[in-house]
């Protein structure tokens, strides 16, 4: 049975060069990623291997002695996926130790055709499930990259602004979905207790499509709103985004919407009593 | 019995809820508040929720029964100080209370009711002149 790794266990020197050469062969990325790291990481798995017990089982990867080579290539995957490696790339790292390997055996078997086709059964399953290991591990690596990505947006897109005592605005970017929306939602109400201010400006200047879905969620903010004594004004409409919210039959006839961000504050500070005037200054030419 | 006290101001009702509304109490509030709207011929009535947080929706639609009711007996209903989890809960409910007047605190609401319930005819006169 363990033949095959007694097989590369002595012969782990000359595997290495081969093994090198075979991924120069293959797709390797030299923009990616250096000679020299390669060299090592290379170094590394492949010690990993010879340093298991002879007799360890191939053809179950979830025994104990396999344990640091599982740790080894899932942290291997994981950093090629936020270097930029493709998932086929990660998988070929491993997937070029079959070759070598192959003609290695090929060597030690001589002419005995079954033990030869015995041993090829047998390595190659087990390199493809190290393979199937370091895709599972890369594409777990790029999950977690999205999932903080998406954290992070999270905590960037609500913004509420203090225009004026008594004005906040709550400029939104981005496509709006229903976790957001909670968010966005909670936030702009909070605004407004602690800034104690009458007046709300929605900004969905940034806002790319509004569908049924998104008018409703901004139509319920602006529900919530009033509800505490506050007025909504909506702004930023762009005329494409007008034309779809007429041709979906949202309607809009309680909600103030205005053009602009400048209109609606020009709205807001009209009816808190305000206004805002041009002061007209005599120029006088510098001595 | 638990109920909510309800302080008279000049021709206004000041209504402060600082307990949580069950549905007997909310029905009291409902019951005491048109007769003293009623006797005492009151023009506004404030309702101040600033601590009160927890709201379903028979409570809102309480709160909204309470603003027609006032409204058929000459008075205005201002509700004041609803917090943000109080007006999320409503909206998800369905309940946008089309027909209450808000406002953020009792100041603004006070301001408001001022403004709109100036019944008396001498103290009308007093705001053309201003005018």
């Amino acid at each position: 049975m363990a033949q095959v790794l007694n097989v590369i266990q002595r012969n782990q020197a000359s595997l290495l060069t081969a093994w090198m050469k075979s991924m120069q062969l293959g797709i390797r990325r030299r923009d990616l990623i250096s000679e020299a790291e390669l060299q090592s990481q290379t170094e590394e798995v492949l010690a990993t291997i010879c340093s298991v017990p002879a007799e360890s089982p191939l053809d179950n990867l979830n025994a104990a002695a396999w344990q640091s080579l599982r740790e080894i290539l899932a942290s291997l995957s994981v950093s090629r996926a936020s270097q930029g490696f493709t998932p086929s790339e990660t998988a070929l790292f491993i997937l070029s130790l079959k070759s070598p390997v192959f003609a290695l055996v090929r060597q030690q078997s001589g002419n005995d055709a079954d033990q030869l086709y015995a041993s090829i059964t047998e390595i190659d399953s087990f390199i493809d499930k190290l393979a199937l290991l370091t895709t599972d591990s890369f594409i777990h690596g790029r999950d977690q990259v999205i999932s903080r990505q998406q954290e992070e947006m999270l905590e960037l897109s609500t913004p509420v602004v203090t225009l004026w005592d008594g004005i906040v605005a709550l400029p939104l970017i981005g496509t709006l979905d229903s976790a957001r929306t909670q968010i966005v939602m909670e936030s702009l109400l909070q605004a407004i207790v602690q800034t104690n201010s009458r007046f709300a400006i929605i900004d969905i200047t940034g806002v790319p499509t509004v569908d049924t879905l998104v008018a409703q969620h901004l139509l319920k903010t602006i529900t919530a709103a009033r509800l505490m004594g506050a007025e909504c004004i909506l702004s930023g409409i762009r005329p494409q985004i007008a034309q779809t919210i007429v041709h979906l039959g949202i309607n809009l006839q309680d909600v103030i919407t205005k053009a602009k961000l400048s209109d609606a504050f020009k709205l807001a500070l009209e009816r808190s009593g305000r206004t805002v005037t041009r002061i007209e200054k005599t120029i006088r030419p510098n001595q | 019995m638990e109920r909510i006290p309800i302080l008279r101001m000049g021709n206004l009702l000041l209504v402060t809820i600082q307990v949580d509304m069950h549905d007997k109490l909310a029905l009291t509030l409902q019951d005491d508040l048109t007769a003293k709207i009623a006797d005492l011929g009151a023009k506004g009535v404030l309702i101040d929720i600033s601590s009160l947080e927890i709201v379903d929706s028979f409570i809102g639609r309480t709160l909204a029964n309470i603003a027609s009711m006032a409204r058929v007996l000459d008075a205005q209903t201002v509700v004041v100080g609803m917090q943000p989890a109080v007006a999320i809960t409503l909206v998800e409910l369905g309940m946008s209370l089309p027909g209450i007047r808000t406002a953020l605190n009792v100041e603004s609401g006070m301001e408001y009711l001022q403004q709109t319930t100036s019944p008396d005819l001498s103290e009308e006169a007093d705001v053309d002149r201003e005018d």
